[in-house]
């Protein structure tokens, strides 16, 4: 327990430290959602809602993905190639208490990421507080975990640090887009909706809608549970399979 | 004394390509052993399945008392490693650096007492990312020890120093040799593993050529050669008896009035060495 918190007081400080994820992961959807909420008037409504309350939950997604699972993945995959992963080998440091500390720090940040697009919203925009707050924490955790799994996951696809932004910002981005994190998915072509569906992202923000705009409990949406539940036990199998401390030799 | 490292019938292929053929050595408990052999010639293969990075196809090996392979978290407090590129956080200070190794080990040595020995002592509150080369792998090798290991791996801690900081880092290698580690140095410097080594191994093509302390490799080389100009040609003349040879150039030159124009004695070094054996490997 005591190198736990040890590694996860490092591992804070690392990630406050990290220019490219305070700006990329962290800054980016506070400020995308500045943006767009700027677009809309007060009265305007986005499916019936109001659309900064509507926009906030897109934000969340958008704020989910870049934050789990583009920021995690990114540091992961430097950090391999750097040799940084495999001098951690040879220390004493438990990979179990490694792997959990960085997956905390992870979600610790989405949390505050939640948690400062809630607020903007409410001060610039006027948004109201989300109406099942608790059901709100318990689904921003079961997101972050799903998508901290799939990031890590992923890190085994990538082969070397040069261009893992690139092929990461290639992803998650056109997945946000897809899933409805900018705006509604109403008129996306059938196409584009036929991939939506599968895609966790769009359950998640769906269960976010549900919980902070309706205000239903999340046990009454089991169908977003299990889908972002099943991508979750994919993504932690992926990475148990793929996930390498050292680089690949070529 | 007993031996901190024990390498007996090493092998190891990768796909079907034989990287080690039988490599057998050991270390003993407060010696620097130097593993010394032309790029691919196995170094870092052994090194890392000694460190337990990777599996062994055949042969046994102990270190500290243990398989590597399957040893744990207790062994690895016993044990420094300096990879062969430098692996720090580039956001962190040094010392912050230092001190979140530190934490991973039930009794690390004192963070300032490290900064000391590797130092950085002006560079203690800089970023990483605002250090020199040298100065970065000075930080790896303090990271190694942080936890006061008792057996040091150091795969290449110099290349890329210029002179001044190389002589700086062997300072530092034989200070810890005085604290009473044992330390396992591949390095391609030749001078290097001389300078520091008690005794050293050759590899090439995945098999031991030569081993022993470096003096004793270099007497395999019986030849001390004398050189000197006569009428401005070079004569090099190789021989057993040194003392013998000079004292009869020296008295006819001195009986004729005439001065040995550029005289030079010189004794076979382990380059010499290094360089007859890997040298059979081209032909």
């Amino acid at each position: 327990m005591k190198v736990f918190t040890h590694e996860l007081r490092g591992e804070l400080l690392l990630y406050s430290r990290s220019r490219e994820l305070a700006f990329f992961t962290f800054m980016l959807p506070l400020i995308f959602f500045v943006l767009l909420g700027s677009v809309y008037g007060s009265g305007d409504k986005i499916n019936g809602y109001r659309a900064a309350d509507y926009l906030l939950t897109g934000m969340i997604g958008y704020g989910l993905i870049a934050t789990a699972f583009a920021g995690l993945a990114i540091v992961l995959v430097i950090r391999r190639e750097t040799g940084v992963l495999k001098r951690l080998r040879a220390t004493p440091l438990p990979p179990p208490v490694y792997i959990a500390a960085v997956l905390l720090t992870t979600l610790i940040a989405f949390a505050l990421e939640a948690a400062c697009l809630i607020a903007l919203g409410m001060i610039l925009f006027n948004a109201s507080f989300p109406k099942a707050p608790g059901s709100l924490v318990v689904a921003l955790a079961l997101g972050g975990a799903c998508f901290a799994a799939l990031g890590v996951a992923i890190t085994g696809f990538i082969r070397r640090s040069e261009g893992a932004s690139a092929v990461i910002n290639a992803i998650y981005l056109p997945v946000a887009f897809i899933s409805g994190a900018f705006f509604s998915q109403q008129h996306f072509p059938e196409v584009l909706r036929r991939v939506a569906d599968v895609l966790p992202l769009t359950y998640f923000i769906d269960l976010v809608g549900d919980v902070t705009l309706k205000g239903t409990p999340i046990w009454s949406e089991p169908k977003d549970v299990a889908v972002i539940l099943v991508w979750g036990i994919a993504g932690t199998l992926l990475a148990l399979r793929y996930f390498r401390w050292v680089p690949r030799e070529d | 004394m007993s031996s901190a490292v024990i390498v007996d019938g090493l092998e190891k292929s990768y796909n079907g390509l034989e990287a080690l053929r039988g490599v057998s050595f050991e270390i003993a408990q407060g010696q620097i052993f130097g593993l010394l052999g032309p790029n691919g010639a196995g170094k870092t293969t052994t090194v890392e399945i000694l460190e337990g990075y990777r599996e062994r196809d055949g042969g046994s090996v102990t270190v500290l008392g243990e398989d590597p392979s399957s040893a744990g978290l207790d062994w690895r407090q016993r044990i420094g490693v300096v990879l062969q590129s430098s692996s720090v956080y580039d956001s962190l200070t040094v010392t912050e650096n230092l001190e979140l190794f530190a934490g991973y080990y039930t009794r690390p040595r004192p963070v300032a007492e490290v900064v000391e020995l590797v130092g950085l002592e002006e560079k203690r509150e800089s970023r990483v990312r605002s250090l020199s080369g040298g100065q970065r792998r000075r930080l790896d090798l303090g990271l190694a020890l942080v936890g006061d290991p008792e057996l040091v791996f150091l795969d290449e801690p110099t290349t890329g120093f210029d002179p001044e900081a190389r002589r700086r880092a062997w300072q530092t290698i034989a200070s810890l040799r005085d604290l009473g580690k044992t330390i396992l140095l591949t390095t391609h410097y030749l001078e290097e593993a001389e300078r520091l080594a008690d005794r050293v191994a050759v590899v090439r093509d995945g098999e031991i050529v030569a081993l022993g302390p470096p003096s004793e490799l270099t007497s395999t080389l019986p030849a001390t050669e004398v050189r000197y100009r006569r009428n401005g040609l070079e004569v090099v003349l190789q021989t057993e008896e040194p003392t013998k040879l000079l004292h009869e150039l020296t008295s006819e030159a001195l009986a004729a009035g005439q001065e040995l124009e550029g005289l030079e004695v010189r004794r076979a070094s382990l380059e010499d060495v290094y360089l007859a054996l890997t040298k059979e490997e081209q032909e």
